[in-house]
């Protein structure tokens, strides 16, 4: 990525800290999202996806702390700031959604109140005015009768809405970056589908860039222009998200895209056995030395257990980070 | 009306049959006399389950897939209808919950929190095998050993607790602990969605497997639309407690009829942005006050007037294999 | 390593107090019954007397040993039965719910809504004084709480797939209760009956001291204290040390409640799997 970056990402280590022992939950991960980008991270429970959106936000708490690394919001080193200085950037410039709106939203508190603070917090309207804006917020997300919804409670509100709220506070103070940690992942189908419009529909019309993290690679490849592949708290493969699909690079991306039974595969090509990739994913505390994905690759060689992969950049654009690439 | 199913099948060849199932909750009333609701959780529901199918229940929370699955295998006593497993009604009072066992058995979403945490796995595939009669020590040996080496697991690790396992081996304890009575229909409530994505196609393989070399039967309940039409023979969806379409599996996924599966299909985000399909807005209403006519009307894309009128539409045959519940399933076609 | 501390000063504490009761014969210089000698009244601690005597000239120390016998079989026994009716009664509410839940629960909240103490002193007063009339009244009084604690924990693990399988397998419900839900809420319910038990060492003291307890002349530290009250100032010896055993016993069993808490608590036992 070049210099105008919004967010960049250099080296990025966060440490699991056990004791006296600290462990790299996350090492040595570089990206970027530009202005009004959406990018993805995909990767397993435990592969250092979500942490490393807490960190873009500051908010990792013990056993996580910063290693080192450098990240640069808008050309400014943002990972140093002290908690004064990060409440300023978070919800204004940089906003974060859950999987779990419901134990994100205060359950005291009406939601167009929520989303008001917001407006008196970051843009010094008043509550006056901040409440009017809430309305105009919630029929932003889609929300039916915004002006009756707005006395709503959370707990009165169906898992879907509760999202569309958490959204328009996310979005209420038009940040240039939004991070969404599996926003969909509680909800169903149908509701997925319309959320994931929403905030397509969005951060497009407010240039808002998006960090989208998923388990699911066929979310991320859907709603995202380039995707990161981590595994085990690395960034394995970085390319353009339809790319990773169609000509995987590294042996735990398209073992994974062999392995997902795909909707529409077995009608177009009869149902095969499907590709298992063997083992399990390794817990933070028991990275295995040199290539963390060996124990599981096909392709491995002496040289993978001993010396830990470089990035390289591929040819036909993006980043891998294998001994073995294809 | 009732599903005629026997005439295109030999009663031979069934397994599974639920005949007109229904199961609803009171809610509220009581003690201070307010109005006594009820929710409809199924509310007439027909299904048949040959030997050696796979038939995948779909459908969004709320839909009355779990409840249903729960009757199935006796533990929610349905308010209407019967279910026949093997030719016995196990709704039936009296019908023995042993002899039901060695039918019907489960195997759960979470792998983690399906396995007693403090008992070994031998302990776990013992004692219902002592339960069921099974006394001679050795036996019990061989049986655990077997069942371990079906689902991909070494006897030696009998000796251990859950908690020494990661998610897809407790899962294929769970498998075993399932298939330990050897029965013949399993119910699968969503097998691999609480697994890692990397460890899915293990569990999904290694079910299809046992499904051959045991000879069972599955009912698999799964939101993963990938899944159900690479495990499924047959799919039923089911809206608001009630089977909307159901078919062979190619049927559902290539020619869906119902605007309901049509619009499931095209909610799953397609990795090259080509899936053609109209999305739906809105959500599942208020299962207390389902909507008149068509209850699918609200959120349907193809509504007409027809279908805000009662009566609600009845499961229409179209093919041998295909049903709808869609007054416009002959002109959607 | 708190907890470490809780554990050791809690048990050892128990400990010497189970010793002390265990081998009282053998510890024991004098009869704590028998041998009142008018001669030896009131003897200030020291020499022949460790703890003194009391005002029928009874040593304190021999009696204080056999208290222990009395305390703890109060204690172990009655907390048994508080402890047997309140996880029958709690994991069965828990389990089958509908109209026995809320009977249970009823009951539950009408136990915790009279005073212990004085609903063991009705009973008491029903029943002629003495040992199995206190274990009795001890026993049926106490075991609210615990029925509360077996309710609330049988009732977050009703969902958990493993009870759910157990039932697909066939299991009866009992056997169910038995062998899939009690192993799991184990922890607590040892923790609250450790706590329970010096709950009723205390009580048992107190309804002693009231003179519905143990009756004198056996040596029951209640008893003793009660007998005590008018030397309190002439002979303070009296009153010390069977207090100070009470006191023992009773921080031990909380002690030790504590640092089972510790161990036992499933989220510690969690992050050391």
């Amino acid at each position: 990525m070049s210099g105008d970056a919004l967010l960049q990402v250099e080296n990025l280590r966060l440490d699991l800290i056990v004791g006296q022992r600290r462990f790299g939950a996350v090492k040595d991960v570089t990206f970027a999202i530009g202005r009004g980008e959406t990018f993805g991270l995909v990767g397993e429970s435990g592969c250092g996806k979500s942490i490393t959106a807490l960190a873009l936000i500051g908010l990792l708490r013990r056993p996580l702390a910063f290693g080192g690394g450098r990240i640069l919001f808008k050309g400014r080193e943002i990972q140093d700031l002290s908690d004064g200085e990060m409440r300023k950037l978070r919800g204004n410039a940089i906003s974060m959604i859950f999987q779990e709106p419901m134990t994100a939203l205060n359950p005291l508190s009406p939601v167009g109140r929520q989303i008001a603070e917001m407006f008196v917090l970051h843009k010094g309207a008043t509550w006056h005015e901040a409440e009017r804006q809430a309305v105009e917020a919630l029929a932003n997300v889609r929300v039916p009768a915004p002006d009756r919804r707005v006395r709503d409670y959370p707990h009165q509100l169906s898992g879907g809405m509760r999202q569309r709220v958490m959204i328009a506070i996310a979005l209420a103070c038009r940040p240039d970056l939004l991070l969404a940690d599996e926003p969909t992942t509680a909800l169903d189908v149908t509701v997925q589908a319309e959320i994931l419009e929403l905030i397509r529909d969005l951060s497009a019309a407010q240039g808002t860039a998006v960090l989208m993290i998923s388990h699911d690679l066929g979310l991320i490849a859907n709603m995202c222009a380039r995707v990161g592949v981590m595994y085990a708290g690395r960034l394995v493969e970085e390319r353009a998200a339809q790319e990773v699909f169609r000509t995987p690079s590294h042996p735990y991306t398209s073992g994974l895209v062999a392995s997902l039974p795909l909707l529409g595969a077995r009608a177009s090509h009869g149902r095969s056995r499907l590709k298992e990739i063997a083992g399990v994913v390794p817990a933070v505390t028991a990275f295995p030395e040199g290539c963390r994905f060996n124990p599981r690759c096909q392709a491995r060689t002496e040289i993978c257990i001993a010396q830990d992969p470089e990035e390289t950049a591929l040819a036909r654009g993006g980043r891998v980070r294998c001994h073995h690439h294809a | 009306m009732p599903e005629n199913d026997d005439m295109t099948l030999k009663v031979e060849e069934l397994i599974l049959k639920v005949e007109d199932l229904a199961v609803h909750f009171p809610l509220g009333g009581g003690l201070f006399g307010g109005a006594r609701r009820t929710v409809h959780a199924v509310d007439g529901v027909d299904l048949h389950l040959r030997k050696g199918e796979c038939l995948g229940l779909v459908g969004e929370s709320g839909c009355g897939k779990s409840t249903l699955a729960l009757s199935i295998l006796g533990l929610q006593a349905p308010t209407r209808g019967r279910v026949l497993l093997d030719g016995v009604d196990i709704a039936a009072p009296g019908v023995d919950r042993k002899a039901r066992a060695r039918i019907v058995q489960m195997v759960f979403q979470d792998p983690y929190s399906s396995l007693n945490p403090r008992q070994t796995v031998r302990k776990t595939l013992e004692a219902p095998l002592r339960l069921h009669g099974v006394g001679n020590d050795s036996e019990v040996e061989d049986r655990i050993a077997e069942i371990l080496r079906h689902v991909g697991l070494r006897p030696e690790q009998a000796a251990r607790y859950p908690h020494e396992f990661s998610g897809g081996q407790r899962q294929r304890i769970g498998i075993a602990r399932a298939l330990i009575l050897k029965p013949k229909i399993v119910v699968l409530d969503e097998p691999v969605s609480a697994l890692d994505v990397s460890i899915r196609a293990q569990i999904i393989n290694l079910l299809l497997e046992l499904k051959e070399t045991m000879e069972l039967s599955y009912i698999m309940i799964s939101h993963d639309l990938g899944v159900v039409e690479h495990m499924s023979d047959r799919v039923a969806v089911m809206y608001l407690g009630r089977i909307v379409e159901t078919g062979d599996w190619h049927t559902i996924f290539t020619k869906p009829r119902h605007p309901y599966t049509r619009a499931l299909i095209a909610a799953i985000p397609d990795p090259f942005g080509e899936r053609p399909g109209v999305k739906i807005s809105g959500e599942l209403p208020n299962p207390l006050e389902p909507p008149i006519g068509c209850r699918f009307h609200p959120r349907c894309p193809e509504v007409r007037d027809i279908c805000r009128q009662p009566p609600t539409p009845e499961l229409e045959r179209l093919e041998p294999e295909h049903a709808v519940r869609c007054l416009r399933a002959a002109e959607l076609a | 390593m708190k907890f470490r501390a809780n554990l050791l000063i809690g048990g050892a504490l128990f400990a010497t107090v189970v010793v002390a009761g265990a081998l009282a014969p053998f510890l024991a210089h004098t009869d704590p019954v028998m041998d009142a000698n008018l001669m030896n009244a009131e003897v200030a601690p020291g020499g022949e007397f460790w703890f003194g005597t009391d005002a029928q000239g009874r040593d304190i120390y021999s009696r204080v040993l056999y208290g222990a016998r009395i305390s703890l079989t109060v204690g172990i026994v009655s907390q048994l039965i508080n402890t047997v009716i309140g996880v029958c009664l709690g994991l069965s509410a828990a389990y089958w719910g509908g109209w026995w839940d809320d009977f249970v629960s009823g009951l539950t909240n009408l136990m915790l809504a009279i005073p212990s103490l004085i609903f063991a002193l009705a009973i008491m007063a029903i029943l002629s004084p003495g040992l199995t009339s206190l274990l009795i009244a001890l026993g049926l009084t106490n075991w609210s709480y615990t029925c509360r604690l077996a309710r609330a924990s049988a009732l977050s693990l009703k969902g958990q797939g493993y009870v759910q399988a157990a039932r697909v397998l066939g299991y009866g419900d009992i056997r169910i209760m038995l062998t899939q839900i009690l192993p799991n809420i184990l922890g607590p319910i040892i923790v609250i009956g450790t706590l329970g038990m010096g709950g009723a060492v205390l009580a048992e003291a107190s309804l002693s001291f009231l003179g519905l307890g143990i009756r004198p002349p056996f040596p029951s530290w209640g008893s003793m204290l009660s007998d005590a009250r008018d030397q309190i100032t002439t002979a303070p010896w009296i009153s010390i040390f069977p207090g100070l055993a009470i006191f023992m016993t009773v921080l031990g069993l909380n002690l030790l409640g504590d640092g089972l808490r510790d161990i036992l608590d499933p989220q510690s036992r969690a992050r050391t799997a």
